[in-house]
């Protein structure tokens, strides 16, 4: 079978969006979806990935545009090329949704997350758990005389890194918001 | 003019502005207030059915025989469980159906009240899509949407969960005209840089078929008579999934038969060693794609679908094109048309000898000897007697509907209802009351196992109060047979649990239900009892009595490709492995 002519992404749905073949490598993907705001349509959206086996790593939805009801869903999926495609397009034709967009292969996307982390300590651990919250320009929200709450923002990994070295300092709770993402550029 | 009415009012007026006419349901107390506005009018047909099962079947034969929405309506709570199995049929199936349930009050959501049930979480997934109605002001509007969606795209369930209080309101009622234009709009038009790949790789192609399913009867009669030219025009072999049959005419040159599991010869190997496959409306369900490594290896695919996730889900295609059937059939036509209708005559014409020859293997071949029916000769027979009869055949599920794809044969679209995907037992008896309803003056047929026939055979309640004069044909072997068969081949001959003992005396069960019953039990009777089955003005349960322990053939072992079907008793020796046994 000689190339395909169809243009990639010649139309907006996956069908289209060709790539030479499927593999077996697992891809991490983030997913923009904007959804009306009524009721269930979460429960639609997670429905779908826990009703046909797909992963989340990560989820956050939040109302974008309260005239129109809107609400944008940025999900971390991860799985092979086909089931990324299978994602998509099975989260396109849920009626409520307006657009899906995948923003790990449309081009350059800056993703990020919020966490918060408590740390008690005392003395040295106290002081370098203060200085490391300085280097990843983490807010200190909170303190008493033996516990900090870090606020910090940044790309997952940044978070995963400060977390690591919270650890030994005496981290004892996290929270986390899950990825926001937006494409870069005008488009 | 501004039109206030109760919420009740509302849902019959909308119906009656969708042109629905008739609508399946069963009363209960959530729904108290749509029923008294349904006893105050005399435009639409309300059928009272024994179970809420049978409601939503029947909406689905309806639907599947005439191309319209079928409506069901049912009570909250239990009214509303009792409809999942149909709703989820529905889905599988693209079946377009409203089903209209009774919830509790909105001040008593979630509190567990009485016949209380999270209908819409429920059925979340196993609809199209759902609504809860919680305000009477948007409720017509609801309703007309509910409709669209389930009409438009890949149709499909969709559900309007109304509380009691909402019905009992009053607002001011929207017409359909009046609704905000629905975003959801699938694509109908195909790419035509696609179509006109596919077109080229059929110019050149030297041993294509056409694989068509239920997206052509869905598209509507016009997608079948342009399919018809489309392989007229082209000669090249055709053949369809159980969903699709009817769209290409039995009696056509090009008919392969029935692809699949239980599908002929003739179409699966076709299928295998084909260069060009070219689907329309099927989605390579497991049934057809059998062994998936294994699929066809030789072929370019093209694949029509009117929905994205169903391109690349099962089968990974060369030319996908979204878009709806009938509009991708005129496209392809046009444009090859315009290229100068060239196709490859010479390897057609050798394509069509090596079809024949598989032909010639004779797949369906039986033989009828001794005093026993064999099944394969009943439904010879009932085909023989019918085919010129203006007639729709639903069935239930197993060996039966299988041998019903097989011999029955199908000249029009939207005569054949039986479930597909799902694979419901029970879904035969109301599905023939739903087509009956619709076709008053027609023919039909459930050809049926006794076990799946049991499942709803309350409905014959239904067709005797509403004079709906369907054939209950029951093959009898008092066993559950595509189970036993299973057992049979792939558990060692023991058969836990697949025989139907204590069975009721069908023809005392007919006259109790008040209907016609007739038993045949040898195969010199058969003609007769068959015509006087025809002959009876009503419902009539046919207890046709057959081959215990026949085994449908030809068959596809699971895990296996398409070129290694098992043609009859003989071959089945070791014919499934262990890791074949382990599908379904």
């Amino acid at each position: 079978m000689a190339a395909l002519k169809i243009k990639k992404g010649s139309t907006k749905h996956s069908a289209y969006n060709l790539r030479p073949n499927f593999s077996d490598v697992q891809e991490t993907h983030t997913l923009a979806v904007t959804v009306d705001n009524e009721p269930g349509v979460l429960a639609r959206v997670i429905g779908l990935f826990s009703g046909r086996g797909y992963n989340i790593e990560s989820l956050t939805v939040a109302e974008v545009d309260h005239l129109g009801h809107q609400s944008r869903i940025t999900i971390v999926t991860k799985g092979t090329p086909q089931v990324i495609e299978q994602i998509k397009a099975q989260l396109g034709r849920i009626v409520p949704v307006h657009e899906v967009h995948d923003l790990t292969v449309e081009g350059p996307a800056v993703e990020r997350e919020l966490g918060l982390f408590k740390v008690f300590g005392e003395g040295d651990k106290r002081i370098e758990a203060l200085r490391l919250a300085e280097i990843f320009r983490a807010n200190v929200v909170d303190s008493t005389l033996e516990s900090f709450v870090f606020e910090i923002t940044g790309a997952p990994e940044k978070i995963d890194a400060f977390a690591d070295l919270m650890r030994p300092l005496g981290l004892v709770e996290v929270a986390r918001t899950g990825v926001a993402a937006l494409s870069r550029g005008a488009a | 003019m501004t039109r206030q009415m109760t919420g009740a009012r509302m849902v019959v007026q909308a119906l009656k502005d969708q042109g629905v006419d008739t609508v399946f349901g069963y009363p209960g107390g959530a729904v108290l207030p749509i029923y008294d506005e349904i006893f105050q009018q005399n435009d639409i047909r309300h059928i009272l059915v024994r179970h809420e099962q049978g409601a939503v079947h029947a909406a689905e034969g309806y639907a599947r025989a005439t191309g319209k929405v079928g409506v069901a309506l049912v009570t909250s709570g239990p009214g509303a469980t009792n409809a999942v199995t149909g709703l989820t049929d529905a889905l599988l199936d693209s079946i377009p159906i409203v089903v209209l349930s009774g919830q509790v009050p909105t001040f008593m959501i979630g509190s567990d009240a009485f016949q209380e049930a999270d209908t819409v979480g429920i059925t979340r997934p196993c609809t199209k899509h759902n609504w809860l109605a919680k305000e009477t002001e948007s409720l017509a509007d609801t309703i007309h949407q509910a409709f669209h969606v389930a009409r438009s795209g890949r149709p499909g369930p969709v559900l309007v969960d109304i509380p009691k209080d909402v019905q009992f309101a009053s607002a001011e009622y929207t017409p359909p005209q009046a609704i905000n234009t629905s975003r959801y709009q699938p694509q109908l038009k195909g790419d035509i840089e696609a179509i006109t790949e596919l077109v080229e790789a059929l110019e050149k192609a030297e041993r294509p078929v056409f694989y068509t399913g239920g997206g052509v009867i869905n598209s509507g009669p016009g997608a079948s008579q342009l399919l018809r030219e489309l392989v007229d025009a082209t000669g090249i072999p055709i053949t369809s999934t159980l969903m699709g049959l009817g769209a290409y005419p039995a009696s056509g040159k090009n008919w392969l038969g029935m692809l699949g599991m239980h599908g002929l010869y003739e179409a699966n190997m076709a299928m295998h060693d084909c260069d060009l496959m070219i689907n329309i409306g099927a989605r390579f369900d497991d049934r057809i794609t059998g062994l998936v490594s294994a699929f066809s290896p030789g072929s370019i695919k093209a694949h029509v679908d009117i929905d994205p996730s169903s391109i690349h889900k099962n089968i990974r295609v060369d030319i996908p094109i979204v878009g709806d059937v009938g509009h991708v059939l005129e496209d392809i036509l046009k444009i090859w048309k315009a290229r100068g209708r060239k196709t490859n005559k010479a390897a057609i014409a050798k394509w069509q000898e090596q079809v024949s020859e598989w032909r010639a293997v004779d797949c369906l071949s039986f033989k009828q000897e001794g005093k026993t029916i064999k099944p394969q000769y009943a439904l010879h027979r009932l085909e023989a007697l019918t085919k010129d009869m203006d007639r729709y055949i639903t069935t239930e599920v197993g060996q039966h509907q299988m041998w019903a794809a097989q011999y029955l044969r199908f000249e029009d679209p939207n005569r054949w209802m039986t479930s597909g995907g799902l694979g419901t037992m029970g879904y035969g008896v109301p599905a023939s009351i739903g087509v009956q309803m619709a076709h008053r003056d027609s023919l039909v047929i459930n050809v049926a196992g006794e076990a799946s026939w049991l499942m709803n055979m309350q409905e014959m309640g239904t067709a005797v109060q509403f004079r709906l004069p369907v054939k209950q044909f029951i093959l009898n072997n008092e066993r559950l047979g595509m189970v036993r068969q299973w057992q049979e081949l792939l558990h060692g001959e023991r058969y836990s649990h697949s025989w139907s003992e204590a069975l009721p005396d069908f023809v005392k069960l007919a006259e109790a239900f008040g209907c016609k019953g007739i038993r045949c039990d040898d195969p010199d009777d058969l003609d007769e009892a068959i015509k006087e089955m025809l002959a009876y003005d009503g419902p009539v349960i046919f207890d046709c009595l057959v081959e215990k322990h026949e085994n449908c053939f030809p068959m596809i072992p699971s895990g296996k490709p398409h070129n290694e079907m098992l043609l009859g008793e003989a071959s089945t020796d070791g014919a499934i492995e262990a890791g074949g046994a382990v599908l379904v």
